[in-house]
């Protein structure tokens, strides 16, 4: 009997193939996992995701994630990103103030052209003075 | 000779043109690629993950997180999925459209909608016709990471889950071939799990920690690994339509650099008729 393991992060997969057994930091510390292990559900620390299979021995680094156990299926998904709660927060609040800002701020696209069009006939202008002036 | 001079350097210019569509042809196409080999890694975790959810959803049925409760819907949040430059044909504007249509509805069933917007075109667009904004993430570029999108789509979950969003849909172009790219809207939130029919009834996980804290984790990495997907998808997409818009525009370039050749020799032979007609004629008078 041996485990189905998937380890995935949101980016690429990982890892892919069968195991003995695995081993991973879970939340509430160090767990080893056979196969027939009761379905379990839980939250991955940053560190470290070992897979024995035969003789040898695979590990990955995961910065954190879920882990899903079933009888005989392992899955690890994993973050791509360190997680917490304000970090989290912070990206959402500059998200919000972004749109905010963007909102506020009247230039368009169409602001943009005109305001290239007003500056191409300046240029146009000065050009022009220029030359009379050498002239002259 | 000074005929035709103006129509050569009118050649001239559309043939520079053409290098650069040309050369935005060929760019686009080995991108397109690389944005589908992204495209494709990313699928496996939301498959995973939506396995879980569905497991979760089979293991306790009767404790409901609010991101699988149904409810009357007063407000919709609607996440855009657009592009950060142009030149790729309708690609947007086939989007927005499909985006215009959904906010129409929402707005005539009675209910208010809140936006998130991808990438500057979309953002452009939807300011112009006034919507509310409320996050976004532009400048994501060729390669889109996920932790840039983390909080902008918390700015809706969290909308979500204090109740002020009652629904919340996605709208991204979606990759059906190089030649076809079709806008398309998903529901997000709440979230429809899938049934798992390998698996036995009656049995329930072991939780560290709490059920609760897990299955909200799990749920919002699921919608935002959905976001990605998009994200990702819409580059592809992007890439595609640049190059079959690129395609389109050197072949026209090509078309018009002959008629204006042609005119250009037109030009020159009615020139030289002209000058030997002058000739013949002022030898006939001497």
């Amino acid at each position: 009997m041996e485990l189905n393991v998937d380890i995935v992060s949101a980016e690429g997969e990982i890892y892919s193939g069968m195991a003995d057994m695995v081993f991973a930091s879970a939340e509430m510390g160090e767990v080893g996992i056979a196969p027939r292990h009761a379905p379990l559900l839980t939250r991955l620390k940053a560190g470290e995701v070992r897979v024995k299979h035969g003789g040898d021995e695979q590990s990955f680094f995961v910065s954190g994630g879920v882990l899903e156990v079933q009888p005989y299926q392992v899955t690890v998904m994993a973050d791509t990103a360190a997680r917490a709660a304000d970090l989290d927060e912070a990206a959402a609040l500059e998200a919000k103030k972004r749109a905010e800002e963007a909102i506020a701020q009247q230039h368009s696209d169409v602001d943009l052209a005109l305001a290239q069009a007003e500056l191409a006939e300046a240029a146009a202008r000065l050009h022009l003075l220029q030359k009379l002036k050498s002239k002259r | 000779m000074a005929v035709g001079k103006e129509i050569k350097s009118k050649i001239g210019s559309v043939k520079n043109t053409q290098k650069i569509t040309k050369a935005m042809e060929m760019v686009a196409a080995s991108k397109m690629r690389k944005a589908q080999d992204r495209q494709a890694a990313a699928t496996p975790y939301a498959e995973r993950i939506r396995r879980t959810i569905g497991h979760l959803a089979q293991a306790n049925p009767d404790y409901k997180h609010p991101f699988l409760m149904e409810r009357p819907v007063k407000r919709v949040g609607i996440i855009v999925v657009s592009t950060d430059r142009g030149l790729c044909g309708g690609l947007n504007i086939n989007m927005f459209r499909k985006a215009l249509g959904e906010y129409r509805s929402a707005k005539d069933a009675g209910a208010e909608v809140d936006l998130m917007i991808v990438g500057s075109k979309g953002m452009s667009f939807f300011k112009r016709i006034g919507g509310n904004i409320v996050s976004e993430i532009t400048g994501l570029g060729d390669t889109p990471h996920l932790d840039q999108l983390i909080g902008p789509v918390k700015v809706l979950l969290d909308k979500y889950r204090d109740g002020e969003l009652d629904k919340v849909v996605l709208i991204h172009n979606r990759f059906v071939n190089t030649m076809t790219q079709s806008p398309v809207v998903e529901q997000l939130l709440p979230v429809v799990p899938v049934k798992d029919e390998g698996l036995l009834d009656n049995w329930d996980y072991i939780y560290e920690p709490s059920a609760e804290d897990l299955l909200d984790g799990i749920l919002m990495r699921y919608v935002e690994a959905q976001v990605y997907g998009a994200v990702a998808e819409n580059v592809a997409c992007e890439m595609a339509a640049r190059m079959i818009a690129m395609k389109s525009a050197s072949d026209n370039a090509g078309q018009i650099i002959e008629d204006l050749q042609l005119e250009y020799n037109k030009a020159r032979q009615a020139a030289i008729t002209q000058e030997l007609a002058e000739i013949v004629g002022g030898a006939a008078a001497v």
